[in-house]
């Protein structure tokens, strides 16, 4: 995917100084290998900042809620299918968009070859589907399969649904993917047991909001965790706290998530928040037979009243 | 809720209008035995602070 830099710069580069628009927003260099941070590039000579690599996890449809301005973005799959959210949402003007699709191929997951490496990462490099990891120990070689994310893993819509250019040919979709393995083992434990297991997944939340701060979804002006008239939910970091604001943030994605996988990359001690938005990802394929940020011009289930709704759970 | 350890039957809906003082009856005598039948709950219990 390293090819797609120049591409990346090409197109920007035509876009600022056409003034076709006002920025660009995509990635450039983070300051610690395998974190690539956002960027807002207004010039056309600042171009050769932006980078696209396996470490552009982060969701960047985030940066588009209620701007204004014509904007040039640069979408993977998910972020693209969350400009769709954004603009089913009526978040952002389609019009004011100009988006330049990346056909993407998985991020890495940094924790995983944090662990697997085992010392102190100071660079990494990716040469093809291997990624090539230097640091205080010996240079390792990993495949790039096998540190993926995990919501990458389970990826079944790679390209960008919507776009208006693209810096590289289609890739081919992930077929056959198993995307609720994890999911059916919870649904398959019986209550005590899927009450330990999440007691035990969010033992060490911090509550610092991450999550929620990384995902495009959340933009309410304020949300109901930073309310205090009244408050919705105690701000300690008690257990009941922690898990009330955890299944009210998945309550609040349900239909409208795309598995970006932005909430679990950005949460700095590792929880695997997806555990709360799969199972309502799975409930509203299984129940509504849908997949949310496919269409900008269909509105979602939850939004929406047909007769033939499920209804069953209501007496 | 149940999919996070909520035992199945603790939580229920139901669709009654201002109407239906039969239905009302019906449903609050089956929740409060389902309920019953299931005995206090565990979760989502928050003891007062301690404070020294
Ligand atoms: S909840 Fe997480 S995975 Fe879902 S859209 Fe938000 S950031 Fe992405
Ligand atoms: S990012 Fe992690 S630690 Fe922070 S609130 Fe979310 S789950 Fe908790």
């Amino acid at each position: 995917m390293l090819e797609y830099t120049e591409k990346i710069r090409e197109i920007s580069q035509k876009l600022l100084k056409d003034s076709k628009v006002d920025m660009v927003i995509g990635f450039r260099k983070g300051t610690v290998p395998m974190m690539n941070e956002p960027t807002f590039i207004r010039n056309a000579n600042e171009v050769g900042q932006l980078i696209w690599d396996s470490n552009c996890g982060i969701n960047l449809a985030n940066y588009l809620t209620g701007r204004k301005e014509k904007i040039g973005i640069v979408a993977k799959g998910c972020d693209s299918r969350n400009i769709v959210v954004h603009l089913v949402e009526n978040k952002v003007n389609r019009d004011n968009l100009h988006i330049i699709g990346v056909p993407c191929k998985g991020m890495i997951d940094r924790r995983k070859i944090g662990v697997i490496y085992g010392e102190e990462i100071l660079n990494v490099v990716e040469d093809g589907e291997k990624i090539v990891v230097e640091g205080d120990g010996d240079e390792k070689v990993y495949d790039k399969k096998d540190v993926l994310q995990e919501n990458c893993a389970i990826c079944i819509h790679r390209n960008p649904v919507i776009y208006d250019e693209l810096v590289a040919d289609l890739v081919e979709e992930q077929k056959d993917v198993d995307r609720y393995e994890d999911v059916r083992k919870i649904e398959s434990m019986p209550p005590d047991e899927k009450w330990a297991y999440f007691e035990g997944l969010l033992k060490n939340c911090i509550r610092c909001y991450a999550c929620r701060n990384a995902c495009p979804l959340c933009y309410c002006p304020t949300c109901f965790v930073d309310e205090s008239r009244p408050q919705w939910v105690g701000k300690s970091i008690d257990p009941v706290d922690t898990r009330t604001f955890h299944f009210l943030r998945a309550y609040h994605c349900a239909g409208r998530c795309t598995d970006c996988g932005a909430c679990e990359r950005v949460c700095p001690v590792g929880i695997n928040v997806r555990a709360f938005t799969k199972k309502l990802e799975k409930d509203v394929k299984e129940l509504y037979d849908w997949e949310i940020g496919l269409d900008p011009n269909v509105r979602p289930p939850l939004d929406v009243y047909k007769t033939q709704d499920p209804e069953d759970f209501i007496k | 809720m149940e999919h996070m350890g909520i035992e199945p039957g603790r939580l229920q809906f139901s669709w009654i209008s201002s109407a239906e003082s039969t239905k009302f009856v019906k449903v609050v005598k089956e929740v409060t035995e389902t309920i019953k039948s299931l005995g206090p709950r565990k979760h989502f219990i928050k003891t007062e602070a301690k404070v020294a």
